[in-house]
């Protein structure tokens, strides 16, 4: 990256890099608990992707658009990790490689 | 001095980044979820310098704040210390970095090949005012449904950590 003046692009440069290193979070752990810390990661991408877009394009409804993002994010998590302790109370694992049921 | 700014948030986000996903030092869960507050709070530093000043504080507040209590709540709650042992499968560990990296370099070079930014003179300021006029007038309804959403996901998870599922 050559030290030009910051604009739309390196933004989205550091966008796309965090955005895949969430995929390579959910791809190498086998962890639920680290593999959905990586979600997160991911969300948090596209976030920082649409607030560059709206201030380069001087359109506020990207904003708007990061700010419900955010809220069903919050929603999302308390319900997955829900989930995540009703399984490890079950099979009292938070391993994928454990959690094999519906395999054929 | 702005751009120097830049830099620094972004290798703060991505260093961090990369050690919520592999930490050399340790497997603990509660690390990545420290480096994930310190991620998330330099991408509010981004924020900042992309002058949605609101957002910032939002992400401060709820990602940093509520959902990584929630998180740190959890895995004190469930018992990990296995992870700490398990080591990374190596042709795993090969064949995810090749793909991902190719992921990584094609989106990089269409960013690269694609000529967006070409507006230098950005105007628009994400105070909270701007934003608040926006919420409560174009965007009443969806701002009222997502309210809904939050008490739907509230009763389930009520449900959910009830002793006895049915």
């Amino acid at each position: 990256m050559s030290l030009t003046p910051v604009g739309l692009e390196h933004y989205l440069v550091v966008s796309a890099a965090l955005f895949c290193l969430g995929v390579l979070g959910v791809i190498l752990r086998r962890n639920l608990i680290v593999m959905y810390m990586s979600l997160e990661l991911m969300l948090n991408a596209a976030n920082l992707a649409l607030v560059a877009f709206s201030r380069f394009n001087n359109d506020l409804n990207g904003q708007v658009m990061v700010f419900f993002i955010i809220t069903v994010a919050a929603a999302e998590v308390a319900v997955g990790l829900a989930l995540i302790v009703a399984l490890y109370r079950k099979r009292q694992t938070a391993h994928v490689e454990n959690l094999t049921t519906m395999k054929l | 001095m702005q751009d120097a700014f830049f830099y620094l948030f972004a290798a703060l986000t991505l260093l961090c980044g990369v050690l919520v996903v592999w930490n050399p030092f340790s497997r603990n869960p509660v690390t990545s979820a420290m480096f994930l507050v310190l991620t998330i709070a330099s991408m509010a530093g981004l924020f900042v310098l992309l002058h949605a000043f609101f957002l910032a504080a939002v992400q401060v507040l709820v990602y940093a704040g509520a959902v990584m209590v929630l998180f740190l709540f959890v895995i004190m709650l469930l018992d990990l210390k296995e992870e700490t042992r398990r080591k990374l499968n190596r042709f795993g560990l090969a064949a995810g970095v090749i793909s991902v990296g190719a992921l990584a370099g094609i989106i990089i070079l269409t960013i690269g090949k694609s000529g967006v930014g070409a507006n230098l003179n950005p105007q628009v300021e994400g105070s909270t005012r701007s934003l608040g006029k926006m919420l409560f007038t174009q965007y009443l309804l969806p701002f009222e449904v997502v309210s809904v959403l939050l008490l739907v996901a509230m009763v389930g998870v009520i449900l959910l950590s009830k002793k006895d599922l049915k």
